[in-house]
């Protein structure tokens, strides 16, 4: 319901640029809203689409070599265009708290995380003895959720995990009480279960008569909280208006496609991003060798310890069984330290297990020496989520995809454009390097290696978590296309139960090292049994509608 | 070879060329300078001879301690002999020094560092404590212990120099071998089924060495204000020889008289000391620079 009177802050016709020399990039091409106390504004947008830097020109943090223009901007009614610094001090805090996206660069380090808490307290002169500070910060880490706050607000940022240290920011973002809240994808780092508490939380703010900006590539997340919502790309503003009219009735092709490829939407395998590109064409070589018969993995009572720095063993896999079949998708889901990393590094012969096997193509793939495995490391290729880390910096695309071409066949000419073509990247890339190329088209090169040895099986481990959602849904539609050409099977490593339940046919449940529950994907996630499950397919945020198929 | 491949080679070497025409237009003008600075000293260790106004051994009675002028640019010795000339002659020696002990020292910290790295358990425990207690001396200390016990010559110095910087460096090539044994590359490239050789050999090796172009410059200047400092001290190159050190060492019993005998030397050493770092530091920057920008 609309407020009547002044909102709390409207903006008309913002504009950012950045750049010396003219003309300068603009980032920001024109942005207009106002918002109105305990109503939430969701700007959502896939990276550089300008929503950060929207809401950093607000609070006069546009960063440097930036230039604001707007026709107002206006916070209870005063002006917050050409104010001086220390102007925008006694606003920033005090009426308007900031939650920026990564809560370890944005804690100091080297700070108690009540001193960091406290710190807007003691500056705005809002307590005055240090025993009344300390007392407040304890009472807003309780009201944030933290457990032991006493304890918590004593240890370092380090010290927190980061589900707790996300919960800390958004406390010392409340320390003041601010009258809006702008907060930049403050659940993007977390697993479910902690963003659905961070959600209720602010939440909670919101209901308190709070004004709420929340800025996210996560449409579900900004479904779940906004009564307003933008849609950013490029800078320009693609769609605006009230929140469940743009989620049922996107009149933007932009706001369609991300809503398209968002996976969970889905009918599980179906393409997610427009099929634009033509399909691909694969030659009968490229197919990887016939197996015999059996399961192509297979691991059983797989056990894995670790000495912590403490020399205190923890357990990250506590007795992990499955097979996997030619031509199936395997997917573990789990949420940080259920020991689904551990397992792919296990079945890549990374790590030796403790206890437990693995079996390779039916010969033994663990308990062997390195040198046996070596000539059959061909069968089995891993992408990763990050895959710039995963390629030498002086190397050429071509170089990367030829050193993975087994060489009994590496000089045979075209097969690096062939792959190339397979992951549909331009043969042209071929001499450029991986710094070079879009986080999507690092991710096909990394496709194009792994498949490269022609493998059995490739070990995916979170290959779409660094991806906005419509780069997301072309690698996955390309996995997708491979296993259906190549005849390849993938085991599919991915906090994210969309995904998981998009490209999976079997899937696994991890939970501190164990699994919980196991089964065909559609009865995992439509009717989980174990407690576990429940908690975290309760915890996926949903877009309010079912789109078309 | 084909003609593409021949048109291909071709445009790669004219690539490289013009990078080096951009990269030289580039230099900050501090660069620049330091660059040439250091074009003049080779010059100078090269070719003394057309640098040179006077005979540098040729002794005149007549004019002993004469200050800077126009005919003796640098001044004279107590001897008549032309300073200029002398600091001229003293380049090759003094860069030979600086050289040798830096290429001695990176030889020492390469065979450690690199099979500390490499080897890693009790290997890299063995050499680390090693290097840890040669950390335990001064690095000065080292080095006069050396010269002392054997007798001072330009050999002696460029060991001495040598070992006394070689721990430094060990460790930092260590740390180098073990970041980039835990890069994902390497552990992707083991995923490939390469045998460990051809994976030390493909990322291991070329990548922890980056870092050593900018060592070795950074050392020049560094081993050269060493050697000097142990020749002031009477434990270098002895006296008539013009080495940089040595002409310190010959000129400070006059320093209250012919200031210029310790002072122009010494700026030497400063110039090549400060151009090898400032161009280091250069190369630190581009290099780097490379890594994160593409």
């Amino acid at each position: 319901m609309p407020a009547d009177g002044v909102p709390l802050l409207k903006v008309e016709d913002l504009r950012v640029s950045f750049g010396r020399d003219e003309p300068r990039g603009t980032v920001v091409k024109g942005v207009s809203f106002t918002l109105h106390p305990g109503r939430c504004l969701g700007i959502v947008g896939e990276s550089g689409s300008g929503k950060s830097v929207t809401a950093r020109s607000i609070v006069g943090l546009a960063g440097l070599g930036g230039f604001v223009h707007a026709k107002t901007i206006a916070f209870n009614g005063h002006s917050l265009i050409g104010q001086a610094d220390r102007q925008w001090r006694r606003i920033r805090g005090r009426h308007i708290g900031y939650i920026l996206q990564d809560a370890l660069t944005s804690l100091d380090q080297l700070r108690s995380v009540g001193r960091e808490v406290g710190e807007g307290l003691e500056l705005h002169g809002v307590t005055r003895s240090a025993a009344e500070r300390d007392a407040r910060v304890v009472e807003l880490l309780t009201s944030v959720g933290l457990p032991d706050p006493a304890i918590k607000a004593r240890q370092l940022p380090s010290e927190l995990s980061g589900g707790q240290r996300q919960r800390a920011l958004i406390a010392s973002a409340l320390a003041l009480d601010p009258e809006l809240l702008i907060a930049d994808e403050p659940t993007t780092a977390l697993d479910v279960t902690v963003q659905a508490q961070v959600l209720d939380l602010l939440e909670q703010t919101k209901a308190r008569g709070k004004a709420l900006i929340l800025i996210s590539h996560d449409l579900a997340v900004v479904s779940r909280m906004a009564d307003e919502v933008i849609v950013m790309c490029n800078g320009d503003v693609v769609e605006q208006g009230p929140a469940a009219e743009i989620f049922a009735r996107p009149r933007h092709g932009y706001t369609r496609r991300l809503i398209d490829a968002i996976p969970s939407a889905h009918r599980r395998g179906s393409r997610l991003a427009p099929a634009s590109a033509p399909r691909l064409r694969v030659a009968e070589e490229v197919r990887p060798e016939a197996v015999a018969s059996g399961p192509l993995l297979e691991a059983s009572g797989l056990v894995k310890r670790f000495r912590g720095p403490d020399k205190i063993l923890r357990t990250a896999v506590a007795g992990v069984s499955f097979a996997l079949a030619q031509g199936e998708t395997l997917g573990i889901v789990g949420e940080s330290g259920s020991g689904k990393s551990t397992v792919a590094r296990i079945v890549m012969a990374l790590e030796e297990p403790d206890e437990g096997y693995v079996r390779l193509n039916g010969l033994p793939w663990t308990g062997i020496a390195e040198r046996e495995r070596r000539a059959r490391r061909r069968f089995i290729a891993m992408v990763y989520q990050d895959p710039l880390s995963s390629f030498d910096p002086r190397w050429t695309i071509e170089r990367i995809i030829a050193d993975a071409i087994p060489d009994t066949e590496a000089h045979r000419p075209g097969r690096v454009s062939e792959l190339l073509n397979l992951v549909s990247l331009p043969a042209s890339h071929r001499g450029r390097r991986a710094l070079d190329l879009s986080g999507g088209q690092r991710q096909r090169v990394a496709v194009a290696r792994a498949v490269a040895s022609r493998p059995n099986v490739i070990v995916c481990d979170e290959p779409v978590s660094a991806l906005d959602v419509s780069v997301q849904a072309q690698i996955l539609d390309l996995l997708g296309d491979l296993k259906r050409e190549l005849g390849v099977s993938y085991l599919f490593i991915s906090h994210d139960l969309g995904v998981v339940h998009h490209v999976s046919d079997r899937v696994l449940v991890m939970s501190g090292g164990e699994v919980v529950e196991s089964g065909e994907a559609d009865d995992v996630f439509l009717a989980p049994r174990h407690p576990y499950s429940r908690t975290l397919l309760a915890a996926v945020p949903r877009l309010p509608i079912a789109p078309a198929a | 070879m084909s003609s593409t491949d021949q048109a291909l080679v071709f445009r790669a070497v004219e690539r490289r060329r013009s990078a080096v025409a951009a990269f030289v237009r580039t230099l900050p003008p501090g660069v620049a300078v330091a660059a040439l600075v250091i074009v003049l000293f080779v010059a100078a260790a090269a070719a003394p001879g057309h640098l040179q106004t006077h005979n540098p051994f040729r002794t005149d009675l007549y004019a002993t301690l004469q200050p800077p002028s126009l005919a003796h640019l640098f001044g004279t010795d107590q001897s008549g002999r032309d300073l200029f000339s002398r600091v001229v002659e003293g380049t090759r020696q003094s860069l030979t020094i600086g050289i040798g002990a830096t290429g001695l020292s990176l030889s020492i910290a390469l065979l450690l560092g690199v099979t500390a790295g490499l080897a890693g358990g009790a290997v890299d425990a063995a050499i680390s404590r090693f290097l840890e207690v040669l950390f335990a001396f001064p690095n000065l200390f080292l080095a006069l212990l050396f010269v002392t016990v054997f007798a001072a010559t330009p050999a002696t110095l460029v060991i001495a120099v040598g070992i006394g910087t070689a721990p430094g460096y060990a460790r930092m090539i260590r740390g180098q071998f073990l970041s980039v044994k835990r890069a994902g590359y390497v552990e992707a490239a083991r995923t490939l089924g390469h045998s460990y050789g051809r994976v030390v050999r493909q990322h291991i090796f070329p990548n922890a060495m980056r870092p050593l172009v900018v060592m070795i410059t950074l050392g020049l200047g560094q081993s050269i204000v060493w050697a000097s400092g142990l020749a002031f001290l009477g434990l270098g190159v002895a006296p008539p020889s013009p080495e940089w050190g040595a002409l310190l060492d010959a000129g400070r019993h006059y320093v209250t008289r012919a200031w210029w005998l310790e002072v122009m030397p010494g700026l030497a050493i400063i110039a090549f000391a400060l151009s090898a770092t400032v161009v280091s530091r250069h190369l630190q920057d581009r290099l780097e620079g490379r890594v994160h920008a593409g």
